[in-house]
């Protein structure tokens, strides 16, 4: 699929999202199930993992536990870091910072 | 001046402390979707037909992995889903306006512009003005997230390949995963999503991240319900 309409699809079907139940709530015709409501604060954790994980444990494809897997080691550091700092930007420098540093060494 | 116009401008001025940090993110995502592959004009417009951070960023990644457009836009989807719960929150708030104010409305409801606005109502309630507020704060975090993606796309095509740029997007990632692991249920939903995107990589399509997701979120919803329902049992009995 082009990148456009790739892009086009995505904005309709987030625009759709925002729009929905500002225009299907105002008219008392549907009320989110309380399922839903729960499982809309899952997706983030379990949407970014599913993204992390094969990049840091799967660099080149195949699953890598070794020392020199140097973006594995890279972002558990960014982990900590995230952790300790919650800062997404000191989180990149570091995790960026470590991946450099690593590379030189391993 | 007039009552909207103040609205606006107070609108505009609860966004500032949160424009400083869309403003280095806009950036990064400018850097990052040029270092992944996309063409300048396409990382551009989609700060603007797109509008939303985070999927940007997730688009951005799957351009580069070569995903299919389909479970792009299917991954997209699945992301912003958080915005019903916006809209269905800010809902009661908008009932009375026209349609077109609550599209154009609807088309500014970002994670950013919702957190002030619904604070906004909840301390002022609705007054005829009060909409303006909300569009205040939505215009001014439009123009800086296209300025910022500017800049970004600006600065990305100065940086050398041998900066590895491609891996500040998981660090991104792991940036915002982090701060919403606040409980074992978003543990759980994280880790599981996590082993069975490893599990299910080599399945075609990229579908590996769509089924992970998918069990994360049911993991994460499973527990909290059993919690939940633990916790709720003695009120449940007859009285």
């Amino acid at each position: 699929m082009n990148i456009w309409l790739v892009m086009l699809l995505g904005g309709l079907i987030t625009f759709g999202m925002r729009f929905s139940l500002i225009y299907l709530l105002a008219e008392g015709r549907f009320e989110l199930p309380e399922t839903i409501r729960r499982a809309l604060h899952y997706v983030p954790p379990a949407v970014l993992s599913a993204i992390i994980f094969p990049e840091l444990f799967l660099p080149n494809g195949s699953l890598d536990l070794s020392v020199g897997n140097t973006r594995l080691l890279a972002g558990l550091i960014a982990i900590l870091v995230a952790w300790f700092t919650r800062n997404t930007l000191i989180t990149i420098l570091a995790g960026m910072l470590a991946l450099f540093l690593l590379k030189l060494v391993l | 001046m007039s009552e909207q116009f103040k609205t606006f401008l107070a609108g505009a001025r609860a966004e500032i402390p949160l424009l400083i940090g869309v403003f280095p993110f806009g950036m990064i995502y400018g850097a990052l979707a040029l270092n992944a592959g996309l063409s300048t004009a396409a990382a551009q417009m989609m700060s603007s037909i797109v509008f939303a951070g985070s999927a940007q960023f997730i688009t951005a990644q799957l351009v580069h992995d070569s995903a299919p457009g389909l479970v792009i836009v299917l991954t997209i989807a699945v992301v912003n889903l958080r915005h019903m719960l916006y809209s269905a929150s800010l809902a009661p708030y908008l009932a009375s306006l026209s349609t077109r104010w609550k599209a154009l409305l609807s088309y500014l409801l970002t994670d950013e512009a919702y957190a002030p606005t619904i604070l906004h109502y909840e301390a002022n309630g609705v007054t005829p003005s009060a909409h303006w507020f909300l569009f205040g704060a939505g215009c001014s975090l439009w123009t800086t997230w296209q300025v910022s993606t500017a800049l970004g796309i600006f600065l990305g095509t100065a940086i050398p390949e041998s900066w590895s740029l491609d891996f500040a997007l998981p660090l991104t990632f792991i940036a915002m995963v982090v701060p919403v692991l606040k409980n074992q249920p978003a543990v759980a939903a994280a880790l599981s999503a996590g082993v069975v995107a490893l599990v299910a990589f080599s399945l075609p399509y990229k579908l590996g991240l769509i089924l992970a997701a998918l069990v994360g979120i049911a993991v994460g919803t499973f527990l909290e319900g059993r919690k939940s329902t633990e916790g709720t049992l003695p009120l449940k009995e007859p009285s």
